[in-house]
């Protein structure tokens, strides 16, 4: 029988819409300072009607060196920056790196969007591939974002990249949790990334379900679970998490930000785009079983809360299924819109933060609940509450659900 | 194109697009051991003179695998440019 090991969380790396460090990342949350702008670049696609995006603000890409950059998109480098951030913050070195025993699990919805544009205008346009650069297909691959890490840092181990939209991040956590703790790795980088270009928002505005009536006034939306939310928000940004095997951690005296105690990843098997309340709940029923928890455990609720008209609602009414309804839950989303690949890892990084200040960070915009949604705990102002374990959960195209759960140590 | 305006095409996209220094490209300057270019890069340095080549003069030129492969120094270059669009 194997042993079955426990996971910890020993180093973060993050570049989001609301900062590229925790202080910055904090500041925003404590200030209810919006991470979204307006696009002006956008106005020439003619139809589409959301400007409005989460965008990384004040990266130098050249903390990576121009060889490195040249298969790179700007989801790679947000990916390769932040695992390089998490690295140093967990200290780990060359050796360890390169040792085999460490994994990278990353991913994105479609790799680059910008190097799709480079590759296939200029093929259409002039039915030559004449102009087309030596790595642009490298920017675009759906494993770009993991192989350019694993590649920059010398890693052998099992290196693997889950492509599936807004649960990428969240599903390279969950798996990478998973090669830990049955000793396949000890330690992995997870997490994930996304780059916004225009036919990232077109995707959602095709759908009706993007925000369309802030182009003006970009900081104040999108409104997860209020009764006039007019849609998403996309976001872009990257980030990983170290998970490391709880004793290799502690010896090397590694600082430890928590545990993952808990993973599901499970499928509606049912819609393309419409989200199944019965899918969530079975998720996370599934992430409490694999916890070993009751439901009165789970200290708060980081909701995936895209402020769609019925990802919303399902999302408010799963959770009320399989919650009572005090759980304080929020939508960090409504601070960095949503970035997709990276929303998981941006949502237990933001988790994190929370449990080591003992606050729950507010939902903005929020100001009247929906009537379909009542009864959910929207936490509106940041709230001080000891916090022991949380959920994370998100939701992707497909009916892909994860559910993530993490405790203090 | 004279060849004040083959160097300074030249230059700008080493400059720019491999973020080669000003004070690095002398004429006898070595590709591959000063400059640190390698063969990747010489396919996207091909794609980046064409395009700029086009830009500048208006008419579509190619710089043939076979001469490509010959270029060692970034004086081959301004050489090579000069054939293609001033014979």
């Amino acid at each position: 029988m194997i042993k079955l090991r426990r996971v910890v969380i020993t180093g973060l790396g993050i570049l989001c819409p609301i900062g590229n460090n925790k202080k910055e990342i904090k500041d925003a949350f404590y200030n209810k300072k919006s991470g979204i702008v307006f696009m002006p670049e956008w106005e020439k696609i003619d139809g589409l009607r959301s400007l409005v995006a989460g965008t990384v603000k004040n990266i130098d890409k050249k903390i990576l060196d121009r060889k490195t950059r040249r298969s790179m998109g700007n989801v790679a480098v947000f990916n390769t920056i932040s695992a390089k951030i998490a690295i140093d913050d967990a200290g780990l070195d060359n050796n360890l790196l390169q040792s085999g025993r460490v994994g990278v699990a990353a991913s994105s919805t479609i790799g680059s969007p910008q190097a799709y544009e480079d590759f296939f205008y200029e093929i259409f346009r002039t039915n030559s591939i004449g102009q087309i650069t030596s790595m642009t297909f490298l920017k675009i691959m759906s494993h770009t974002t993991v192989a350019n890490i694993a590649v920059n840092f010398g890693i052998t181990g099992r290196v693997f990249s889950p492509a599936s939209a807004c649960t990428s991040s969240s599903q390279a956590i969950g798996m990478s949790y998973e090669a830990i703790k049955f000793g396949i790795q000890d330690v992995m980088l997870a997490g994930g990334a996304e780059e916004i270009h225009h036919t990232t928002a077109a995707t959602f505005d095709i759908l009706n379900v993007a925000s369309k009536n802030y182009n003006d006034n970009p900081q104040l939306t999108p409104a997860p679970f209020d009764k006039d939310r007019d849609g998403l928000v996309v976001g872009e940004g990257g980030g990983i998490v170290i998970l490391e095997e709880y004793e290799h951690a502690k010896k090397r005296g590694a600082k430890i930000y928590g545990e993952i105690i808990g993973f599901s990843s499970l499928c509606d098997g049912n819609h393309m785009s419409t989200p199944s309340k019965e899918g969530m709940v079975n998720t996370m029923d599934a992430a409490l079983k694999n916890a070993n928890l009751s439901t009165d455990k789970i200290d708060y609720i980081n909701a995936h809360a895209t402020s769609t008209d019925t990802g919303d609602v399902a999302e408010a009414q799963a959770t009320l299924e399989v919650f009572n309804t005090k759980i304080p839950v929020s939508a960090t989303k409504s601070f960095t819109g949503h970035t997709l690949g990276a929303c998981g890892v941006h949502e237990i990084i933001f988790s994190l933060y929370m449990l080591e200040d003992n606050k729950i960070y507010p939902t903005i915009h929020h100001k009247t609940i929906d009537p379909r949604c009542k009864g959910l705990n929207v936490v509106t102002d940041i709230i001080d509450k000891k916090l022991n374990i949380i959920m994370s959960n998100n939701f992707a195209f497909g009916g892909i659900n994860t559910s993530l759960i993490v405790q203090k140590i | 194109m004279d060849l004040g305006e083959i160097k300074d095409l030249v230059n700008n996209i080493l400059i720019e697009e491999f973020e080669k220094e000003e004070e690095e490209l002398k004429e006898d300057a070595s590709l591959f051991d000063d400059l640190d270019l390698d063969s990747l890069d010489g396919i996207d340095l091909v794609v980046a003179l064409e395009k700029a080549i086009k830009t500048k003069i208006g008419k579509e030129v190619k710089i043939e695998e076979e001469k490509a492969k010959k270029l060692q120094t970034v004086g081959d270059i301004y050489k090579a440019i000069d054939e293609l669009v001033n014979n």
